[in-house]
């Protein structure tokens, strides 16, 4: 019977091709803009690491007090120097990280070639375990590494392309703002979106992934530049050496802890909290301990990484498809309602109720696939123009894949569906004998 | 074949109750040819819609092919209207997006039947009413007569113990007319019970036994005044 109600749905269509094309344009619209907001709310908005998002936090303490608060007791959303190395000195998580943007020169393999600059990360060995970062070659370096201030380096995929031609370069060295690295580990190409681990520094849609990783340790001993966020608090601050400013209360290096289950986020926090007071007690903070521990999909929220205008133009095209289909309903009852003399004929010809359900709802889900093969058209124009809508970065993550042109069908025939219960219930309860007798 | 006993039919309201049918008997045997007469409004038609399962009926029982439809839930009806019940309307009611084939084929399909079967039942039920070479017109594609020898052969493909018609030739010329009206004998002989309700006496005489419907109630010819008062409008109407 399937098969011969979607012919029958077929032939309906084709008997009021101006009511059907406005319906299938109804639909083709509506799910379109819907797709297109879409595409870029799921990109933003998803969890990046979702098999251990809640088992990854981020570390916040409050090292200047509440008169610079920004928002109102919200300690800073990364820790200074000074903090950062005694938690990861203390060690009390299995593992722990911390991080800072660098932008280093990269001297080319090539002596005729230009230098360039690569993007990264100064952090350290636990880096790469806690966030799952995946290697075409080698491996990260070691936590000795980390305590020897090691010269090696990770590098990206890509970059290992540019240097070495996608060679196995481990053992090889890159030069990096003019000293020497040996590459112990090249990366298989990672980027997940949001960048969550630096969320702190508003590279959360960062257009190309990280391409070098140094020894924060090491980093530190060479003065590798800083080329993220800087936040010391309160007025301007001048510094007169790098020392000095390494050891002001300015917040710069997100950290990290991987804390497997609840209890053991619990017992961190209690650490935190008597790091904090020991601080308090020593005289350097003058407040009580105030600390944060926010797994990634807490971090997530709290720093707002889903952009308002993603948000408010899904509810809007949302509900653009809602009106859409609410003209559906409008139209399906016209043209079901006109055929209630062929409904009444086939009751009293032996279709059940749910037969005429069944008939009426293949035609809608016809209707549903036509706007749905049109919406896609019309996704994939439309996805040209994401960049009116959203910062070029938001929008260059939005792109087309299966899943995305396998959900517009599918949004596109279950809506049209739904949509279609109440003109197919309308439809289902004509009476045949009234029907018949008005005939 | 079709018993209905004291059987009722009251259309309700807020203020107003009307019967439809009242107090209302009927004994059709199998394989006879009943034309059920009576003036307008005198409750025929909602006899037939309810000897078809298309309505229920308020109170009474009603036995079909001796089994007691009083109540049956929604689908049973459906299936028992598909399986032993044919229906001519006089409207033809054909479906006008179908062929002459397709529309043949409707029962069939809510019957489940397989294709080829199907297919030999359409093509003969249409050969039996003079209509195969005309398999893929439409009905907007036919005549007023043909249209209803496409409705006959709908419900004979089905090959219905039950053959119900309403006002079969209401609306031919009396040529078609009369073309129907031997079709319909011409299967009554083959074996199948009709009740065929009409306003024409010249075809009701053509049935074997006349049931004449007044006010809701089946009455006796020879002792109810009100049947020849009616009696002679109707048959007034139709030679006018």
């Amino acid at each position: 019977m399937f098969a011969y109600y979607l012919q029958l749905g077929l032939r309906s269509l084709k008997r009021n091709p101006v009511l059907t094309a406005l319906m299938v344009m109804a639909i083709a619209f509506g799910v379109a803009a819907s797709m297109i907001t879409w595409s870029v709310f799921r990109v933003v908005s998803g969890n990046p690491i979702p098999w251990k998002s809640s088992q990854l936090y981020n570390v916040q303490v409050d090292d200047r007090g509440p008169q610079y608060d920004d928002p109102p007791n919200e300690p800073p959303e990364a820790l200074n120097y000074t903090d950062a190395v005694a938690l990861m000195q203390a060690h009390k998580a299995p593992h722990q990280t911390l991080l800072y943007d660098i932008g280093p020169s990269v001297l080319p393999q090539n002596p005729n070639d230009l230098p360039i600059t690569a993007y990264g990360y100064a952090t350290s060995a636990d880096f790469f375990t806690m966030f799952d970062v995946p290697f075409q070659y080698g491996s990260p370096w070691t936590n000795a590494d980390d305590d020897a201030h090691a010269s090696v380096a990770v590098i990206s995929n890509e970059l290992n392309k540019r240097l070495f031609g996608g060679a196995n370069s481990v053992g090889r060295d890159v030069t990096l703002a003019m000293h020497t690295y040996r590459i112990v580990g090249v990366t298989n190409h990672w980027d997940p979106k949001p960048r969550y681990y630096d969320a702190y520094d508003g590279m959360e849609f960062y257009p190309d992934p990280p391409q070098v990783f140094i020894v924060f340790n090491r980093a530190i001993d060479l003065r590798v530049g800083m080329t993220g966020r800087n936040n010391c608090g309160g007025p301007p601050m001048h510094f007169s050496s790098d020392e000095e400013w390494l050891h002001r209360e300015c917040a710069w290096i997100p950290f990290w802890a991987a804390l497997p289950t609840q209890a053991d986020a619990q017992q961190y926090k209690t650490f935190l909290v008597a790091y904090a007071a020991e601080q308090q007690r020593a005289g350097r903070f003058h407040w009580a301990p105030n600390v944060r521990l926010r797994n990634v999909t807490e971090w997530m929220a709290y720093k707002k990484v889903v952009p308002s205008e993603s948000r408010i133009s899904l509810f809007v095209s949302i509900g653009f498809f809602i009106i859409c289909l609410v003209n559906t309903i409008g139209l399906l009852l016209a043209k079901f309602m006109r055929r209630s003399s062929e409904i009444g004929v086939r009751r009293a010809l032996g279709a059940t109720r749910r037969e005429v359900y069944a008939q009426f709802l293949m035609e809608a889900a016809a209707v549903g696939l036509a706007g749905g093969v049109l919406g896609l058209l019309l996704t994939v124009a439309g996805m040209q123009g994401v960049g009116l809508l959203f910062e070029p970065d938001v929008a260059r993550l939005a792109h087309i894949d299966v899943s995305l042109l396998v959900t517009t069908l599918v949004v596109a025939v279950l809506t049209t569906v739904v949509a279609a219960f109440y003109p197919t219930w309308r439809a289902a309860q004509v009476q045949p004998a009234w029907q018949l007798k008005s005939n | 074949m079709l018993k209905m006993t004291h059987l009722s039919k009251v259309y309700r309201t807020e203020v107003v109750e009307t019967y439809a049918l009242r107090d209302f008997n009927i004994d059709v045997k199998e394989g006879e040819f009943v034309a059920v007469t009576g003036p307008s409004g005198s409750g025929k038609t909602t006899f037939l819609t309810i000897a078809g399962l298309l309505e229920t009926f308020t109170g009474g029982t009603y036995h079909l092919d001796n089994l007691d439809v009083s109540n049956l839930d929604d689908n049973a009806r459906s299936k028992i209207r598909n399986e032993k019940i044919g229906f001519i309307f006089q409207a033809f009611n054909l479906i006008p997006d179908l062929n002459v084939f397709d529309n043949v084929e409707v029962p069939l399909r809510y019957r489940g039947m397989k294709a080829p079967e199907r297919k030999e039942r359409i093509m003969g039920a249409l050969e039996r009413v003079g209509l195969a070479s005309r398999a893929k017109h439409y009905p907007a594609e036919l005549s007023g007569g043909q249209q209803q020898r496409v409705a006959i052969a709908r419900a004979l493909a089905g090959s219905p113990r039950l053959l119900l018609a309403d006002e079969p030739t209401g609306n031919l010329d009396t040529q078609m007319a009369r073309g129907v009206m031997e079709l319909l004998e011409e299967i009554h002989r083959d074996g199948a019970t009709i009740v065929m309700v009409t306003h024409d006496p010249e075809l009701a005489a053509r049935a074997q036994r006349n049931v004449h419907i007044i006010d809701g109630q089946v009455v006796d010819l020879a002792e109810d005044p009100r049947f020849h008062t009616a009696y002679a409008a109707a048959a007034g109407q139709v030679r006018g």
